[in-house]
């Protein structure tokens, strides 16, 4: 690999032009199935999935010349182990103004791991309303699925040991874009 | 968060913002088309009251369906309570019902400490009004309603001046409201006549006076308290005239306000004794709006203490 390694053994998988690149094939991959862009809505799981649903917003403005509206879905009162830790905060919820009924939903989140945010996304948008279709667009697949779900729209795929962690930082939130993991590849059940 | 919600002197600024943030968040439930989130699933709360209330009951009872739990309401009318069983037989029986939360609304003051610290039941206890001391779940819907007109929905109360007028001497409804509006940074000022505040007032945190014009003109809000007529075994004030001229909110004194000020009260009200019908329906009132946000506020808190795991007694999280 050519990944930069630092002393701290946490390396650089995506860099920031990498990951601008992604985004950019991601928005066309969208644009493409659905034929344009009239019915999208993209909706991004906080806190970093909202600022990709954000850029790939963008990305297919620049691309179509058309609006998308962008919302967040906190999923915190839906996830399968709220009871394993204390009660968490909440996060932002925004559904755009012209709702989800009949449109195609597009749920961004940065990284896609167990599939267990996803499940509860899902949960999430049912009681909101009835789109016509649901896809998931994530920055990293980084494997290890739990659950029967998978990504229509994959920024890379990052082969990884469930022993290491995978940092996404956006520069809205974390003042630089990059994708790092840290850990040992080969420390499998520490 | 403590494991139970018993005074709102439980809260610190931390607690009290996050109780008030969650329901900000929760608040948005009210327009969607499934007013349902699935958090407290296979969870039992357990309305417990002993005295009568209608909103706040319902509130709860709102609440708590909203994130799914089960309800079981209790009452003292038509129970074993009125063929005599003591609150410790009540809270066992619940205990062994499998209750996750108690609710519970006494006549007597520190009933709910008692339910809580006896080791009689597992679950948490959310005071819901005991006697003259507190009601903190009602000083949180409260404040919640004023960070909304006053604060832009966000942060804390800082700097902001609130008048609460009348029976503060049987007002739990007061003392939580000092208690959490200090917490957040709110300049109190308790307005009743000398008869109708408690003796050690001074040592609350917040200042007094009996005259309610003095305070109209700076107040970002007023809050009017009930004539509380039912626990009244003594003559606080010669007539009802006089009291309601003399600390009653009609449209002069509301005139008097500034324009951004908001009117409030904890309900349920006497028109025309301590506040005037033209004035609780004007608009500049948020009577309503303070039992549509006991909801969201009640949905926080029950999640706040039954959404996570469940943590040995006193601890914090």
């Amino acid at each position: 690999m050519s990944a930069a390694r630092t002393p701290d053994d946490t390396r650089t998988v995506l860099d920031a032009a990498e990951i601008t690149r992604a985004l950019t094939r991601v928005a066309h991959e969208i644009v493409e199935r659905a034929k344009g862009a009239d019915d999208l809505v993209l909706l991004g799981i906080p806190t970093r999935g909202v600022f990709l649903a954000q850029r790939v917003a963008e990305r297919i403005r620049a691309i179509e010349d058309r609006e998308v509206p962008v919302g967040a879905l906190d999923i915190t009162m839906y996830r399968d182990d709220l009871r394993r830790a204390p009660a968490r905060a909440l996060l932002p919820t925004e559904i755009p103004p012209g709702g989800i009924d009949d449109k195609v939903v597009v749920l961004v989140d940065d990284v896609l791991y167990s599939g267990r945010t996803i499940r509860a996304a899902l949960d999430a948008i049912n009681d909101i309303g009835r789109p016509r279709a649901v896809q998931l667009a994530v920055l990293v697949d980084r494997g290890h699925r739990e659950l029967p779900i998978r990504a229509d729209y994959v920024g890379k795929n990052i082969p990884t040991s469930k022993s290491e962690k995978v940092h996404v930082l956006v520069a809205e939130h974390d003042g630089e874009d990059a994708v790092r993991i840290s850990g040992h590849a080969n420390g499998e059940d520490q | 968060m403590k494991r139970h919600l018993l005074s709102a002197a439980d809260l610190d600024r931390d607690d009290a913002l996050l109780v008030l943030d969650t329901a900000a968040e929760l608040a948005q439930l009210t327009d969607r088309a499934v007013k349902k989130l699935p958090t407290l699933r296979g969870r039992t709360v357990v309305n417990l009251f002993f005295e009568d209330s209608t909103r706040t009951r319902i509130s709860f009872e709102a609440a708590a369906k909203r994130l799914s739990a089960d309800v079981i309401n209790f009452s003292a009318k038509g129970s074993s309570v009125s063929k005599g069983e003591s609150l410790k037989d009540t809270a066992l029986t619940l205990e062994a019902m499998g209750a996750d939360a108690v609710v519970i609304r006494h006549h007597a003051s520190g009933a709910p400490h008692r339910l809580a610290h006896s080791g009689w039941i597992q679950g948490s206890v959310v005071n819901a009004g005991d006697g003259t001391h507190e009601h903190p779940t009602q000083s949180l819907l409260d404040a919640f309603t004023m960070r909304r007109h006053l604060a832009g929905g966000k942060g804390d109360l800082e700097g902001r001046k609130i008048t609460i007028v009348g029976d503060v001497l049987h007002s739990r409804v007061a003392r939580s409201n000092v208690l959490l509006l200090a917490t957040l940074g709110a300049e109190v000022t308790l307005v009743a006549p000398p008869t109708l505040l408690p003796v050690g007032v001074e040592t609350w945190p917040c200042a007094t006076s009996y005259d309610f014009d003095a305070h109209l003109k700076d107040a970002d809000a007023v809050m009017m308290l009930r004539v509380q007529r039912e626990r009244m075994n003594a003559a606080f004030f010669p007539s009802a005239r006089e009291y309601s001229r003399r600390y009653g909110l009609d449209a002069r004194r509301m005139a008097q306000m500034p324009d951004h000020a908001i009117v409030m009260h904890p309900g349920p009200m006497n028109r025309g004794m301590e506040i005037a019908a033209e004035v609780a329906d004007a608009p500049r009132s948020v009577i309503v709006e303070q039992v549509a946000n006991g909801v969201s506020v009640r949905m926080a808190v029950l999640y706040l203490l039954l959404g996570g795991a469940t943590l040995g007694d006193g601890t914090e999280a």
